[in-house]
């Protein structure tokens, strides 16, 4: 094995979703002041990528397209025991749909070489479009698979995979190189230790722009999407709310009544 | 003939000869779109052995099929189904791509809209026709919290997917119209991943989607042994047990049944959440439930924000009494 790519995305912290808001005069959202951090699922990603790595040995590169600030998230990434890190970062690839991400990817990916694998995680917890993984495998001409679960390597350099279909799983067997994308089932990511994060200080977070990259203007940025933002607004949910007051067997007959209105009974 | 074919594609998907429902709740949407634009409606049937699903498209909304039926389609492999459906795109250009968020669809179409270069929204919840012909695609993010609507205005086709459970599939109705054989051009290496198994098996509850009642649990009802309360009041409707994400990390409930932002939607005619906080995860997969019932002690509970009818009470109080009531009420 000579690398293996897990590309991560940094996504504001979930814990503090509850604190965006929006611009009504710009019709964006502000989300000042909310923490980023690794996307939940990239972890797993990460974690695969480690454990495979202590079998066949090579590289774990982790490969991101974020603003400057993503430094900090890849260090986290460092710090669980990747090697280094590739951020991709240009004012050129802002409003990038996921096409267009996948584009900057996969210049990413080949300006690291050649690469045995590519994992990505399923989805991103923040757009949950997962379609970056299958978009970036298809601009590389690369096979790939979704859902993962579970995986073993064989020793020819083929891959056995365990992906999830509904109301079950599918087995494959795919030749190196190969991009995978990866539930949360296929393992527990490990925790970062004190001399992990000590270590991740030392490891090199390459900044690479559009001037190393060339990527067409065309296929990148908001200009380069094909799918473009026609509106956006905060969901509202809005209810009749009435509550049932009384004791508990007054409420459990109110209860059973309207049952009975909705014609369910 | 083909001019009839460039309007509005609906990628018909089937595992083992079976089609997936939301291929016929797509062709539903797609024939409204398409009855407003003045469009048809194609159905792309893929698989092997499979030409007779394509009178059930039909009954169902599409004017014609495209159907490509090869024995190396037989079993779902991403590499050539994308091969066939881009040349597909590319030899008569359709306007609009509808497929299924599953497990296929979330994996072929961002493959097989890279490959034709062009826009694809994911997991959209509503579709609408805006000025000249765009598709207007509306899209949850952020956990549900934020409604985006997408557009395509400069690429074709037009292309989305949408969750299980959100369009109505029409009533059948039985139509004869064009049925077209495509040729399957694919090469001999280069396929990608070989399939070793597949192992699928029949759900023991009704699918979570089509319930008219769900009942669904979350973190406050506690232990695996209160979750059997749940399952009780849901069986006496003849309903589906669903679920928030930490009975199902619990291991009280199966993955299958988590309603939310990254499980199931569900619109049933009732929903009775019982120990739900109300978190925005889980509220986008049930807030268009036509009656929604909730019970928790937490009088701030968020969920009640989304609630028709309101109990601030324990559950291990209420919801006894109910099924008693209930049955009892079934029994008349």
């Amino acid at each position: 094995m000579e690398r293996i790519i897990v590309c991560l995305k940094p996504v504001p912290d979930p814990k503090q979703w509850d604190e965006v808001s929006m611009d009504p005069e710009t019709q964006t959202l502000i989300r000042e002041g909310i923490a980023s951090v690794i996307n939940p699922l990239d972890k797993h990603a990460i974690e695969a990528a480690l454990s495979i790595q202590g079998v066949l040995g090579g590289e774990v590169v982790l490969l991101s397209m974020a603003p400057p600030s993503a430094a900090s998230t890849l260090r986290e990434g460092l710090a669980m025991g990747a090697d280094r890190a590739v951020l991709l970062s240009d004012r050129m690839f802002a409003g990038s749909d996921t096409l267009a991400t996948a584009h900057v990817l996969a210049a990413g990916c080949r300006w690291l070489g050649d690469n045995d694998l590519i994992i990505c995680g399923n989805m991103s917890i923040d757009g949950s479009t997962a379609q970056v993984g299958s978009q970036l495998a298809e601009l590389l001409d690369l096979p790939n698979i979704m859902h993962v679960i579970d995986l073993d390597l064989g020793e020819d350099g083929s891959m056995v995979v365990t992906r999830k279909i509904e109301h079950g799983f599918a087995r494959l067997r795919g030749a190196l190189p190969l991009v995978i994308s990866v539930r949360k089932e296929l393992n527990k990511p490990r925790y970062t230790s004190f001399t992990g994060i000590l270590a991740a200080e030392s490891k090199e977070i390459k900044v690479l722009s559009n001037e190393d990259l060339k990527i067409s203007p065309e296929v990148i940025g908001i200009d380069g999407s094909p799918t473009k933002m026609a509106g956006i607004e905060l969901r509202r949910f809005e209810r009749a709310r009435e509550k049932l007051d009384g004791s508990v067997d007054e409420i459990v007959e109110s209860l059973a009544g309207r049952i009975y209105q909705y014609g369910i009974i | 003939m083909s001019g009839d074919m460039n309007g509005i594609w609906v990628f018909a998907e089937q595992r083992g000869g079976e089609l997936h429902e939301v291929s016929l709740e797509l062709l539903g949407k797609a024939r409204e779109l398409a009855d407003e634009a003045g469009k048809k409606v194609t159905a792309i049937l893929l698989g092997h052995d499979i030409r007779s699903l394509s009178q059930l498209l039909l009954n169902h909304g599409a004017d014609s099929v495209l159907v490509g039926d090869d024995p190396r389609l037989k079993t779902y492999r991403l590499i050539p189904y994308a091969r066939v459906m881009a040349s597909l795109v590319h030899t008569y250009d359709p306007e609009i791509l509808l497929m299924g968020a599953t497990y296929m669809g979330v994996e072929l179409a961002p493959r097989v809209a890279a490959k034709v270069r062009t826009g694809l929204s994911a997991h959209c919840i509503d579709l609408r026709l805006g000025e000249k012909g765009q598709l207007l695609q509306v899209v949850p993010g952020w956990g549900g919290g934020v409604i985006a609507t997408i557009a395509c205005p400069d690429h074709r086709p037009q292309m989305a997917t949408v969750m299980p459970g959100i369009m109505k599939a029409l009533s059948a109705i039985e139509r004869e119209d064009t049925v077209k054989e495509i040729e399957i051009d694919l090469p001999e290496k280069g396929l990608g991943p070989e399939v070793l198994e597949v192992k699928r098996e029949k759900p023991d509850q009704l699918p979570l989607e089509k319930a008219e009642v769900v009942v669904a649990g979350g973190w406050g009802i506690g232990s695996q042994e209160d979750w059997k309360m749940i399952e009780s009041l849901a069986e006496l409707f003849g309903g589906s047990v669903g679920a928030t994400r930490p009975p199902v990390d619990e291991g009280w409930a199966e993955e299958g049944q988590m309603i939310g932002q990254s499980g199931k939607t569900v619109r049933p005619k009732l929903y009775i959440g019982i120990g739900i906080s109300g978190v925005m995860h889980h509220v986008v997969g049930m807030d268009q439930s036509e009656h929604i019932i909730t019970i928790n002690s937490d009088p701030d509970a968020e969920i009640f924000d989304t609630s028709d009818v309101i109990v601030v009470e324990d559950f291990r109080k209420v919801v006894p009494k109910l099924i008693d009531e209930i049955r009892a009420r079934l029994k008349k």
